[in-house]
């Protein structure tokens, strides 16, 4: 299905052209070049807010047509229900093509150890299902949300990340990223990731979901839920986090600002239940999205830039 | 509010890294979380005071040897004002970095230590960002906090840039007396530098002009992809998707395609599946022309009434080498990426090199080497469809790739 008109916003004049309409021309180009340049692209689907982003784009890249990207979603297994149902409703009415692969499987496959302890986490594991997916459907392409404001190594990605056939990164051996000219040029069983948001913030994404009218699962707004407190953390209650006892349950008026694995995704205390509040609470707010939300990342200094070398995205 | 992306170069230890940091720190831009691992991380490397470079220096090497090795980006943003601040490290052996940053920038900060002035990197680092046509220079003389802030340095040193200025044809220069360390001239003026009456560098970098540097007149629109929605409703549909590099494209306007020089009228302009009136550079749209024609991705739909490109298979190119592996040489053959096209093409002569401190051209070598700049002269094996770099920066640019790594190894202005 194509936009429908309350997607539809009022295109601009040139005088008017502001950064959201720059850093959405930018992102537009740079997925009709993945269409363009790759034989079988992806687009990795997380039911969260930067992906969600990342597929209003690409429609609006291929308007009138659908988008010509396969969703994939690699699912650890401790994803929030509601991000499971708003990813099937949205496919269903996009009429995209979605691929879903459990890291559960990948686990008995391959003999792996799942991780026990603390605050143990299939996040990590994440990359070997991901990886054999990319084989297993030959995808030379993926699209990812990432953004360069995430984290200090994201900060060092090219938009056209390459990675060798063992899904590597390295970050000595970029290729140069010159004007706008995307070098896609790979052999068989390399790939390249893609991020077309790469230039945008956490704010930015939100003052774009907000002027575009994008719907969101439930849980990016406040609403009552039962948590693990944890050193000063909320995580959400489920059974796939083992509570110890120096934890504390308690019910808290929260929202998410991610949405990845609940074992490393914790909740902010707040009362903004709607698009504009959340925007409002976003501008004013002093700690940045992964040091409040991901616990994966706060293990040691390079952290992300560890797992982007062994193929994570 | 609008976008200013610009790059901040200088030698290693000018204080590229700390400048930006200041700007994100006075700015009010890093967060609580932020600088508290900044504050963590500055007091196990270093004893005492917090180190505002590791806010971007961010790969683990870079942190252990101190060093910026690899472009990165930061964010931030004033009332008046998104800024998107590219930090290309400054020494010698990553001057392809710096090409790679300096590429898609607005403005360029050159940053000079007021105790060494105007140094060799001074010079490539401004060859470079006059050779990439980026329209606007500040040239930030940095850590004035250790000249006693003297008017007499500082206008030394201007004067010696000045002049340097003028062999490079750096069209708008402002040159600035900062401390990075202490914040002079950031974002308030300097109460210790009264003699200086300019704009301070954040005033600078909220009012440059960049609407002006928009070619709004050449029409230039490179198709990436064409749509076919083949639905019963769409049957008919076939839209050219591309982004506009220059101009404006209109209903009705008459427009050629290159290199096959057939001509359409444009039926309808979309952007994002809605019609449009006109839509203007660097806006993506959607073309619908009036005739059935054979476009596909690699054309370039050119405005008809616009001045028109140059096609041809002969291209005389200012090249930067950017490979450590391998060296350019005459008959060399690599793949040309300009806008969405892509063709063969040979390396028929190379001219002279530029020497990037002296800015002499010197017949002195028959091959590029990592980091060389050149006068090349290229053969393509399908004609092209250009623009002087001078006069069109996005339609004047092109990439050479390796036929066998794959990787990108040259960036070529065409002139
Ligand atoms: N006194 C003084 N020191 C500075 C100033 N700016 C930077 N520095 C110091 O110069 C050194 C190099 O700075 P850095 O930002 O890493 O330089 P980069 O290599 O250009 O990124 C550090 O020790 C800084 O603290 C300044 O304005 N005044
Ligand atoms: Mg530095």
């Amino acid at each position: 299905m194509s936009l429908t008109k309350e997607e539809i916003q009022p295109a601009k004049s040139i005088e008017r052209l502001d950064y959201l309409d720059q850093l959405e021309a930018e992102a537009i180009y740079i997925m009709r070049e993945v269409a363009g340049q790759f034989e079988r692209p992806a687009l990795l689907f997380s039911g969260g807010k930067d992906s969600i982003t990342l597929v209003r784009l690409a429609q609006k890249a291929f308007a009138p047509a659908k988008i010509p990207f396969t969703l994939v979603h690699v699912d650890t297994g401790h994803n929030f229900e509601e991000a499971i149902r708003y990813r099937d409703e949205l496919v269903e009415k996009i009429g995209a093509k979605l691929v879903v692969r459990y890291v559960e499987d990948t686990i008995k496959a391959k003999g792996l150890q799942e991780p026990t302890g603390k605050n143990a986490s299939r996040n990590w594991l994440q990359t070997y299902t991901l990886l054999d997916t990319i084989e297993e459907f030959e995808f030379d392409a993926c699209i990812g949300g990432a953004r360069r404001d995430e984290e200090k190594a994201r900060a060092k990605e090219r938009i056209f990340s390459f990675r060798d056939e063992f899904g590597q990164w390295d970050p000595k051996r970029q290729r140069p990223e010159l004007w706008n000219l995307f070098n896609g040029r790979i052999h068989k069983g390399e790939n390249v990731r893609v991020f077309p948001i790469s230039n945008w913030t956490e704010l930015d994404v939100w003052s774009y979901i907000k002027r575009e009218n994008i719907d969101l699962p439930s849980i990016y707004f406040a609403h009552e839920r039962e948590c693990i407190l944890r050193d000063g953390r909320l995580l959400n209650n489920t059974p796939v986090i083992q509570p110890d006892e120096n934890d504390q349950i308690v019910t808290r008026r929260v929202r998410f600002r991610t949405v990845g694995d609940m074992t490393c995704t914790a909740a902010v205390e707040s009362d903004a239940a709607t698009l504009d509040e959340v925007v409002a609470e976003i501008t004013i707010s002093r700690i940045s999205e992964r040091g409040e939300t991901r616990i994966d990342d706060q293990q040691t200094e390079a952290a992300m830039e560890d797992r982007k070398k062994g193929g994570y995205f | 509010m609008d976008l200013l992306r610009f790059i901040t170069a200088g030698s290693v230890d000018d204080g590229k890294s700390t400048l930006i940091g200041r700007l994100l720190f006075d700015t009010k831009n890093i967060l609580a979380d932020q600088m508290e691992a900044i504050e963590k991380a500055s007091k196990t490397r270093n004893a005492g005071e917090i180190d505002l470079a590791l806010l971007t220096d961010g790969l683990r090497s870079e942190r252990e040897q101190g060093i910026t090795i690899d472009v990165a980006y930061k964010y931030f943003q004033t009332p008046k004002r998104k800024f998107i601040s590219i930090d290309a490290p400054g020494h010698i052996q990553y001057t392809r970095n710096m090409v790679t940053g300096a590429s898609n920038a607005d403005l360029a900060i050159i940053l000079v230590d007021a105790r060494q002035g105007v140094v060799e990197q001074t010079r490539r680092h401004s060859l470079i960002a006059s050779m990439l046509g980026i329209p606007h220079v500040v040239v930030a003389i940095n850590k004035m906090d250790l000249v006693e802030y003297s008017e007499d340095r500082f206008l030394e040193i201007a004067k010696t840039y000045q002049e340097l200025a003028q062999k490079l044809k750096i069209k708008d220069l402002k040159i600035i007396p900062v401390s990075a360390l202490n914040g002079d001239n950031i974002v308030d003026p300097s109460a210790n530098m009264p003699w200086y009456k300019g704009d301070t560098l954040v005033s600078v970098l909220e009012n440059v002009n960049v609407l002006n540097d928009l070619n709004l007149t050449d029409g230039r629109f490179p198709v990436q992809y064409v749509i076919r929605p083949q639905t019963p409703e769409l049957h008919d549909y076939r839209g050219y998707a591309g982004r506009i590099r220059s101009g404006t494209f209109r209903k009705g306007d008459r427009i050629t395609v290159l290199p096959s020089e057939v001509s359409s009228t444009i039926a309808r302009v979309e952007i994002a599946g809605q019609e449009v009136e006109e839509a203007s550079a660097p806006q993506s749209a959607t073309l619908i022309l009036d005739d059935d024609v054979d476009i596909s991705r690699g054309d370039l739909i050119v405005a008809s009434e616009a001045a028109q490109p140059v096609v041809s298979q002969d291209l005389e190119t200012l090249i930067c080498w950017m490979d450590d592996r391998k060296e350019l040489k005459v008959g060399s053959k690599f793949t040309l990426q300009h806008g969405t096209s892509r063709t063969r093409c040979s390396v028929r002569s190379i001219d002279y090199r530029i020497d990037i401190n002296s800015y002499e051209q010197l017949e002195d070598i028959d091959t590029l080497k990592l980091n060389d700049v050149a006068r090349v002269v290229l053969r393509t094996a399908n004609p092209i469809a250009y623009d002087p770099y001078a006069k069109n920066r996005t339609n004047g640019a092109a990439i050479l790739i390796d036929e066998t790594s794959n990787v990108t190894v040259g960036a070529c202005m065409i002139e």
